[in-house]
């Protein structure tokens, strides 16, 4: 596809405008703008329509079409005979007192509260380390570096070493907690039961707050340093300055920040994958690894396709609300 | 305006949809197989070696010998396990897969619902040298009852207890326990200063099963009936459940830390001697590899209630094993065929059996001394006389997900302290029941 | 803009208290120890041999071996799958900023319509669940496959595109914020002294959204180089990357924690190294980029 989509376009537009179009055009008087520029925004941005429409529009659309039938193994191998169901996949998804419906219901909850619990230690953290590591002294650099590192490392690989380090009897975590610190009776377990759900969260905040951190410590940057300046003047400390100049300057990159972690999380598949395999514990049975085991381990994409389009319809509804309840607060600040 | 772009933009991409699931996926049932290609086949295999590269050596000579026989060059892929089931079921979906697979025996039945896979009725049974080449139980364990198979039973491997003769001896038991009653009474022996007796792979959720499957049987009751149904509720399915749980939650002879394990860490334990007895398939690799040399430990049948191991409720182990099966809208029929009759040959059975430490599910490659070896003679006489399939039918995988995950979730209780009732057993595979009939 | 932020790192004009210094070790040092904490374990048990690994956890090893740093080649072809990685990974990284250059471009800089439409509808497929669409991806490319011959389904070009377009929303978000905080009395100087529209693009807008060019490639790199789902269904033997190829580390019967670790490791140090480099430009791109 890359060498099918992208080269017409550089004929056809971009390099006659590009190439040829920079000599001639000296010679040849200039076109009117409106002209000019007609047609050109459109073809700028034709390769990302083209790509946004094979890889994620089209492909919506057809899991939207997956949703009204029943696709289980008996008809994966010829989706024209695949019966139309209308609504009943999305009946038995949202009947919320047959155990499916239960199950559905159960891992929503469990995701609102886990993203939320996410990515408010992320932004927590990636908050603290940023005020922290705005000031210049010696070490800001390695500091830097050692935050940024979770991000970088392969998702499969830093998971199941968190994994490793959860095992009951041989893991890290209790060596710690339980052999040298003597802070529980019992080795406690964190992949199976309740505290998986800790387990995840500190996976998950580990992988994400670093994003945060980035996110957070360019926004920081951007901030005037006469503001600070002004504000010591008045004799205000460094706790006051924090509190009355950095955070709310930091309110657009917030409003982005927070939608783009919310997103990810919600959405998170790697993690508890890697960590719980197929089978993610009740406590920690993420909306994503649920609809993964709904569609591909019990093969039946069609109640998999209307959990999705649920969740989908959720995602923008959240983002809509918060969108204009964020920006809205925004103005109103603005003006104060 | 805006809106009516927007509408334009919807429009297409329906459009485009339209025309996918158009002919999505609908090209092999309408073209069958073919004979396009009649010189090359594209082969997955399964990683049934130390890992993948080892495969990847062991396969390309006898690929290249297949190659030399019949002129068909074989491209290889092995495929991770973690990701075989996965593009197993997108080959499917989209008709676009390889010509010859391995896969799990347990998949059979429903990969056979799919109709993807090419029917071994006899014709094609006659074209690999006949369906009486191979073991009954193995090819049982191939496809739903009465429908030709869907594969042919190409390793086999069966459930044996292993133990650690050191620490039998030990703790002054003369062989290993017959009966469960006798596991159980050793194992209160041998579970002492932080060593325990037995291993289990909790967060396993297809070992859950296999194992309380055999108890299964042996409570003389099965998690399907015969009409397809899932009966997983039974008073013998609970019990057999619960005797399971029960050895870490009432016996106290598997430490719970194993209610967790789901990378094989009951192994480690066992080639480590912190566990005395292991039920697994084909161990003996895996404990060289773990440094444990092959006279510390001895193989047995798996226990039954009394008596000796035999059929109907003195059957102590699945049927477990790879099937090899051919995608019915390969472009090369013949060739996949020939092939599948190269991969049974008994000459390749001896061979890679014998490297894989599978027994093989031909009868004639079975009687190779090779075979007689006193580890794999248990797991021979055990498929021979004393295994039975898992319940062939199509809704097996949401059933090994459902009652796996009730089984996993009741080593949670018993490692936790919460007590395992027969209530608390029945009302998890209720649920688990629940789940499937939706 | 840039140079702005650059110099935006001057010291505070007071010098901060005892309370806000103690306070700072203590949470610098809680999050060194969070965000090292697993790396140590890494590298700790990629020096052990594996009856140590898979025993009782020891933070010194009793025994050190480098033999998993060799094993780990023979096991699974690491160097294969760590070259499918960084092609897949680089090529979705250049096209996919080359493309969010040219939309943020017609965003930031023209009135034309469906200009809101465009934006939102990129945006919001940031919210897809990548479960709902696996499969229809997969059948598309299988059909385009069949229709034209150009295979899209197992090799690293139907990768490519996908993980490009994954990066793409964010990209053109980014570039579109930095974009606008570029004067455009810039690029209008530009045309007058007879530049044509791509002429200014890459003379004017380009050179002066370096920064936030290198920080939309970081992301859009790391966001190809760790994606499994999809990875797992759309490669062969051939075109695996190694976020898939790394659970080869992990058989039916045997788990080599050991060279998992060290594979990791390896595979992780240029990135790593390649990531602390770019971190100064990054810092200054996401600056001008997310908080215009």
């Amino acid at each position: 596809m890359t060498s099918t989509v992208t080269p017409p376009v550089q004929k056809s537009g971009s390099g006659a405008d590009q190439g040829g179009g920079d000599a001639r055009r000296r010679r040849l008087p200039r076109l009117p703008d409106r002209v000019r520029q007609g047609g050109l925004p459109y073809l700028l941005l034709l390769p990302a329509v083209l790509l946004e429409l094979l890889v994620h529009i089209v492909p919506m659309v057809i899991g939207i079409v997956m949703s009204f039938r029943e696709l289980t193994q008996f008809y994966i191998n010829n989706w024209g005979k695949a019966p139309w169901r209308a609504f009943d996949n999305y009946k038995i998804a949202v009947d919320f007192d047959a155990p499916l419906g239960e199950a559905l219901l159960h891992s929503f909850y469990v995701t609102c509260v886990f993203t939320v619990i996410t990515v408010g230690l992320s932004w927590l953290f990636g908050m603290a380390a940023a005020v922290m590591l705005q000031e210049n002294f010696r070490g800001r650099g390695l500091l830097r570096g050692i935050f940024l590192t979770p991000y970088a490392l392969p998702v499969y690989a830093a998971v199941i070493t968190w994994a490793f380090m959860f095992q009951r009897d041989n893991g890290m975590i209790n060596h710690v907690l339980h052999d040298q610190l003597g802070l529980t009776d019992e080795p406690s377990f964190w992949l199976i039961g309740d505290n998986s759900f800790i387990a995840l969260v500190v996976v998950a905040v580990w992988k994400s707050w670093p994003f945060a951190f980035l996110m957070l410590m360019a926004g920081l940057q951007n901030i005037p340093r006469e503001l600070y300046e002004a504000a010591s003047i008045d004799g205000a400390g460094v706790w006051q300055q924090i509190r009355k100049i950095t955070l709310p300057s930091l309110r657009p990159v917030n409003q982005v920040l927070v939608l783009v972690l919310f997103l990810w999380t919600f959405n998170d598949f790697n993690t508890p994958y890697v960590l719980f395999g197929d089978s993610a514990p009740e406590a920690a049975d993420l909306i994503s690894i649920h609809i993964y085991q709904s569609s591909f381990v019990t093969w039946n994409f069609g109640t998999g396709s209307a959990m999705s389009v649920l969740l989908l319809l959720f995602l923008l509804l959240v983002t809509a609300v918060y969108l204009v309840a964020t920006s809205r607060g925004r103005k109103g600040s603005g003006a104060v | 305006m805006r809106r009516i772009r927007a509408a334009a933009v919807i429009t297409l991409a329906t459009a485009l949809a339209a025309g996918v699931t158009g002919c999505g996926g609908g090209t092999s049932t309408d073209e069958g197989g073919g004979n396009d290609s009649p010189k090359t086949l594209t082969y997955w295999a399964s990683n049934q070696g130390p890992n993948i590269e080892a495969d990847k050596k062991i396969l390309t000579p006898e690929l290249k010998k297949f190659e030399k026989e019949t002129g068909i060059k074989v491209k290889l892929e092995v495929v991770p396990w973690s990701d075989l089931l996965t593009r197993i079921l997108a080959a499917t979906t989209s008709g676009q897969g390889p010509d010859v697979l391995n896969i799990g025996n347990t998949w059979s039945a429903s990969l056979q619902a799919t109709g993807a896979l090419l029917p071994w009725d006899d014709k094609n049974f006659e074209a690999i040298g006949g369906r009486d080449r191979f073991v009954d139980s193995a090819v049982a364990s191939a496809g739903a009852d009465g429908q030709p198979p869907a594969a042919v039973p190409l390793y086999s491997l069966a459930y044996a207890l292993y133990y650690n003769k050191q620490m039998f001896a030990d703790a002054g038991i003369d062989g290993p326990p017959a009966t469960w009653d006798e596991l159980v009474a050793d194992g209160k022996k041998l579970s002492k200063d932080g060593k325990w007796a037995l291993g289990a792979e909790g967060g396993n959720l297809s070992n859950n099963i296999h194992q309380v499957f055999a108890l299964g049987q042996q409570h003389g009751d099965n998690f399907f009936d015969a009409s397809g149904k899932p009966t997983f509720t039974t008073d013998g399915n609970v019990a057999a459940v619960k005797q399971y749980v029960d050895f870490m939650a009432k016996d106290k002879i598997i430490a719970p830390g194993n209610a967790e394990y789901a990378q094989n860490q009951s192994l480690t334990d066992f080639a480590k001697g912190r566990t005395a007895m292991v039920l697994w398939q084909a161990a003996a690799s895996t404990f060289a590899s773990q440094g444990m040399k092959p006279e510390d430990w001895g193989a047995a049948p798996v226990p039954v209630p009394s008596g000796a191991p035999g059929t109907g409720k003195q059957v102590n182990s699945m049927v477990a094993g790879i099937n090899i099966a051919v995608f019915k809208n390969t472009k090369n029929l013949e060739g996949a065929k020939k092939f599948v009759k190269f991969m049974t040959s008994d000459a390749e059975q001896k061979l890679l059996n014998k490297t894989y430490g599978s027994i093989p599910p031909v009868a004639a490659a079975q009687a190779d001394p090779a075979f007689a070896a006193p580890d794999l003679k248990v797991l021979r006489d055990t498929l021979a006389n004393s295994a039975a399939p898992l319940p062939q039918v199509p809704e097996e995988s949401q059933f090994e997900t459902a009652v796996g995950t009730a089984v996993k979730d009741l080593w949670a209780d018993a490692a936790s302290g919460t007590p395992v009732t027969t209530e608390s057993v029945k009302k998890r595979l209720d649920k688990a029941q629940q789940q499937m009939q939706q | 803009m840039p140079s702005k932020a650059l110099a935006g790192k001057a010291r505070s004009p007071l010098a901060p208290p005892a309370s806000f210094r103690w306070t700072r070790r203590i949470i610098l040092a809680f999050l060194t120890a969070f965000a090292l904490l697993p790396v140590y374990v890494m590298v700790s048990s990629s020096l052990k041999p594996l009856e140590d690994v898979t025993g009782k956890f020891q933070w010194i090893p009793s025994e050190i071996t480098v033999r998993p740093y060799f094993d780990i080649w023979d096991t699974v072809p690491l160097a294969h799958y760590f070259m499918n990685s960084l092609i897949v990974a680089g090529a979705a990284t250049v096209l996919s900023v080359t493309i969010a250059v040219f939309s943020a471009y017609a965003v930031s800089r023209y009135r034309f319509r469906g200009k809101r439409v465009f934006t939102v509808t990129v945006l919001s497929t940031q919210m897809f669940p990548g479960i709902l669409f696996l499969l229809p991806l997969f059948l598309i490319f299988v059909n385009i496959g069949n229709s034209t011959g150009v295979a899209l389904y197992g090799s690293r070009g139907g990768l490519i595109l996908t993980y490009l377009t994954f990066s793409l929303p964010f990209s053109i978000w980014m570039l579109i914020g930095y974009f606008d905080s570029i004067p455009k009395d810039l690029d209008e100087a530009a045309m007058v002294d007879g530049c044509g529209p791509f002429g200014a693009l890459f003379r004017v807008v380009v050179p002066a959204a370096v920064p936030g060019i290198v920080a939309v490639s970081v992301y859009a790199f790391m966001t190809a180089w760790g994606e499994v789902l999809f990875a797992s269904v759309m490669t062969n033997d051939e075109t695996r990357t190694l976020a898939v190829g790394l659970q080869g580390y992990a058989t039916q019967n045997d788990v080599y924690w050991n060279q998992i670790m060290a594979a990791s490791l390896v595979v992780s140090v240029p990135v790593v190294a390649g990531f602390l480099l770019l971190q100064r430009y990054l810092v200054a791109g996401l600056t001008a980029g997310a908080v215009k």
